[in-house]
């Protein structure tokens, strides 16, 4: 299916966000997601399915200052 | 209180002779004193806000010098916080502009805190971060939140709603600390530390809808920015 990551149009596998976090190699900490500009706790990746179109934004930690 | 000083905010519906009264009474804590430290403090104290604490415990150097605009080539070896301090007073001399230098740690950070209505996020660490989020949500004392990244930052008002730096960032047992890699543009922290002291003028005045329980992010590659809900 052809979901948006950041803005831009990807085809994905992965069925739940959880999946796509391992698709993408995702850190397991410092990186945050959200689906329709939501944020959805890491612990919930795996329960929050993906659909067609969907609207993922993926947020890398910034520690600096 | 000079009217002509903030003549041009003041003019501002949003801001108005009421909204001057608030910032002349707010007590603000800016924890750093770099490159989100530089335009925070500058525009704070433009703006009037009567009393500002800026915490660092960090010299000048010469690396400094492309974002930290607080500082000049003659101050390189000198404590930020004293030089800030001086440049700040020669802004504002209506401004109470109290230097603190020392690190955040555990042992202060509830009795410095203590003293703000506001506390401001331009720290470089992730401990610092954590540390400041838990000790405003003990508090009761809202968090701007702001950080940086290379050509990227965001901004978040934390500790005001639900949301704690803990809500965006989990710390997990045992995973590895990412080290934060040693580059970032210039601009970065003006556009993400300018943003930052916009929040805390909106937080005091309480105009529009400030970034409550909201991450705001910037790719300056792209100029794309997003607003999460946390």
């Amino acid at each position: 299916m052809t979901i948006k990551i950041n803005g831009k149009e990807t085809e994905t596998q992965s069925a739940d966000l959880g999946q796509l976090a391992e698709e993408l190699s995702l850190p397991a900490q410092g990186t945050a997601m959200a689906l329709s500009g939501k944020m959805v706790p890491r612990q919930d990746w795996s329960s929050t399915p993906l659909s067609d179109g969907a609207s993922v934004f993926i947020i890398k930690a910034a520690y600096g200052g | 209180m000079d009217p002509n000083r903030y003549e041009r905010q003041v003019n501002l519906p949003e801001i108005g002779l009421e909204g001057q009264k608030k910032l002349s009474r707010a007590k603000v804590l800016i924890v750093g004193a770099g490159g989100l430290g530089s335009p925070i403090s500058t525009y704070l104290t433009g703006a009037g806000v009567g009393t500002i604490g800026l915490m660092d415990d960090d010299v000048v150097s010469l690396n400094n010098l492309h974002r930290q605009v607080l500082y000049s080539e003659a101050l390189i070896g000198q404590p930020k916080v004293l030089r800030a301090a001086e440049r700040l007073r020669a802004l504002n001399s209506e401004v109470e502009i109290r230097p603190y230098q020392e690190k955040l740690t555990e042992s202060n950070a509830t009795v410095i805190v203590r003293e703000y209505d506001i506390v401001v996020d331009a720290t470089d660490n992730r401990a610092a971060r954590y540390l400041l989020s838990d000790t405003c949500q003990a508090l009761g004392k809202p968090y701007v939140y702001g950080a940086i990244c290379g050509l990227e930052g965001q901004v978040a008002v934390l500790c005001k709603g639900h949301a704690t730096y803990r809500t965006l960032y989990p710390q997990v047992e045992g995973a590895p600390v990412p080290v934060p890699p040693k580059m970032v543009s210039g601009v970065t922290p003006a556009i993400t530390g300018s943003v930052e002291a916009a929040q805390v003028i909106q937080l005091i005045c309480g105009y529009g809808e400030p970034l409550v329980d909201k991450l705001w992010t910037i790719d300056l590659r792209t100029m794309q920015t997003a607003i999460i809900d946390l």
